[in-house]
């Protein structure tokens, strides 16, 4: 055996691994992490497009089918970006095989891309396919097809911090899925997939406006279809900055090795 | 003179007010086997996590080949290798993939020939891919030392590694680590089976509530610490100890036909088998005894558990 030649040190290798292996895990287990919200999300196109979207219309000049897949689609993306950092993180601290991450040159920065890239593309092929089987529904007008993009993108990036976040910060399976079905469901729920704001008596409306998922639903729908309750620039800038806010507190809580190191 | 593999300075962690590791300092130099040992909850682990890196450092230093491993962590944490006492598994993978994503998470490109290496050597081949959680404890072991070895470093760390293991997976273990320590892998390993430790390690250094109650060379350690004793046997029984027989202790069992004789610090045997046949005392037989390194060290954590 020899292996006392030093190997050289590759200094991203350690950021392109990390996005491998995660890709890899989600990909292992594709029918819990592709295939089901994908299934999910069909039967709601399902419901809201063939059955009850024929009769019910909220937005003039647009078919209700057409309203809510903007919403599926942005909430198959930041359930599943979500989901992918919040249970990958989780279950490396809960089975303790994080160390095998502490031990190595992997930077905080480093450890914070891989594994927000790696959540991002599972929310946003969910939200591809979610989009391919809508098409069998309704047909999307695209009317800003690069701000669609771009806040799907956006979507998937502050949904995989907060998942950093939840998963560092959850003690246990039940509340790391609090994180789901407290905060994220209301949120999206309550944010306009799958009803306008402006038909909501003025109080609740207001309400609506402190929702952040609103800005974000509101904001993709506005790329899609070419209306939205708000003008874009505040939906993407409010979506920017709160993305950027929980990106300082996630980079925050790696940098300090929070929760993570003793 | 060389720079050391590992030079530890004025360690200390607690753990809310408990000290784990209290201040302790020791060097182990290149090419060198160092065993660490100590009685559950001496603060080994606590120690070794802070080399590694996986446990933040209180106060004092830790130099890996030179390097500080809080300043220079990405040059002190290629350097160093570590198989935890804890089966550390992420069960989605099968061993192949995951030797080749520790060797990337390390900087290091797959070597297929250090690692094909390393899957003959450790018997891994049968088993390479299956997934983690379909492997037997003493797999996961061997695996477990791939994964410190994948990327080549230089100081080994090894904590546990015999914990539940069978016998022959013992004897592999050890056969490996000499056989990558003549090759000039420094070093690290903690061991509950203390002959273990008499056998493969140049230097022992002993941990006791957290702090460093020994450091030696082994061959010391047993010399300078260990009793030597001779267990006399006699034909017929005497009634009592022989007067003025020079040792220790000398102790007549109660059938008064075995004298146990624990020799001084720097009498000879000589000298007092020259006594007891000067005596004229009906010898039968004579069985030289050294304290082992387990006496040894339970002697020393004994006397530290009855400090106040």
């Amino acid at each position: 055996m020899n292996q006392h030649q030093e190997p050289p040190f590759v200094a991203w290798l350690p950021f392109y691994t990390l996005l491998q292996k995660e890709i890899r895990r989600f990909l292992r287990v594709a029918s819990q992490t592709l295939v089901t919200p994908v299934i999910t999300a069909s039967l709601y196109l399902f419901i809201f497009g063939a059955t009850l979207g024929e009769r019910i219309s909220v937005l003039e000049g647009f078919s209700y089918a057409q309203f809510v897949i903007p919403g599926l689609i942005l909430m198959g993306v930041i359930n599943n970006s979500f989901a992918n950092v919040a249970s990958s993180l989780f279950m490396s601290r809960y089975l303790g095989n994080i160390v095998d991450l502490l031990v190595t040159p992997v930077t905080p920065a480093q450890f914070i891309m891989a594994y927000t890239l790696a959540a991002m593309l599972r929310g946003l092929a969910v939200g591809l396919v979610v989009w391919l089987i809508s098409c069998l529904f309704a047909t999307l007008p695209w009317a800003h097809p690069f701000a669609a993009i771009g806040m799907a993108c956006l979507a998937s990036f502050l949904f995989a911090q907060f998942g950093i976040i939840a998963a560092i910060h959850a003690n246990t399976f039940d509340s790391l899925s609090m994180y789901t079905n407290f905060i994220i469901l209301p949120l999206i729920y309550l944010g306009g997939v799958f009803y306008p704001i402006s038909i909501l008596p003025p109080l609740w409306a207001k309400l609506s406006h402190l929702n952040p998922l609103f800005y974000l639903i509101d904001g993709f729908r506005y790329a899609l279809l070419g209306v939205g309750d708000l003008s874009f620039l505040v939906s993407f800038g409010t979506v920017t900055v709160m993305a950027l806010v929980l990106f300082c507190w996630a980079a925050s809580l790696i940098a300090r090795s929070y929760r993570l190191r003793n | 003179m060389l720079t050391p593999a590992l030079a530890i300075k004025n360690l200390s962690k607690d753990y809310d007010g408990t000290r784990a590791v209290d201040d302790i300092s020791f060097t182990i130099e290149p090419g060198e086997i160092f065993g660490l040992l100590g009685p559950n909850g001496a603060g080994k682990s606590t120690a070794i996590n802070m080399i590694a890196g996986v446990t933040r450092i209180d106060s004092g230093s830790i130099e890996i080949f030179g390097f500080d491993n809080q300043r220079d962590y990405r040059t002190t944490r290629r350097l160093v290798g570590v198989m935890h006492q804890e089966i550390v598994i992420d069960n989605f993978f099968t061993i192949d993939q995951a030797l080749r994503f520790h060797s990337g998470y390390y900087g290091v490109r797959d070597d297929a020939s250090w690692r094909q290496q390393l899957i003959d050597r450790l018997g891994l081949k049968p088993h390479l891919h299956k997934v983690m959680i379909k492997l037997s404890g003493g797999m996961k072991r061997r695996f477990m030392i791939a994964k410190a070895l994948i990327h080549k470093p230089k100081l080994l760390i090894l904590d546990e590694p015999t914990a539940g293991v069978d016998v022959e997976l013992r004897h592999t273990l050890w056969d490996f680590v000499r056989e990558i320590n003549q090759q000039g892998t420094t070093l690290l390993l903690t061991t509950h089976y203390l002959e273990e430790a008499e056998q493969m390690c140049d230097r022992i250094a002993i941990m006791n509530h957290g702090k460093l109650i020994a450091l030696a060379a082994t061959s010391t350690l047993l010399q300078e610490l260990g009793t030597r004793s001779i267990m006399v046997h006699l034909q017929i029984p005497i009634p009592k100890v022989p007067d003025n027989l020079c040792c220790k202790v000398a102790e007549l069992d109660a059938t008064g036909t075995t004298l146990q004789l624990v020799l001084s610090a720097n009498q000879s045997t000589g000298e007092l088998l020259k006594q007891l046949y000067d005596l004229g005392l009906p010898i039968t037989d004579i069985e030289p005894r050294k304290a082992s390194l387990e006496e040894i060290f339970l002697q020393m954590t004994q006397a530290g558990r009855d400090e106040p």
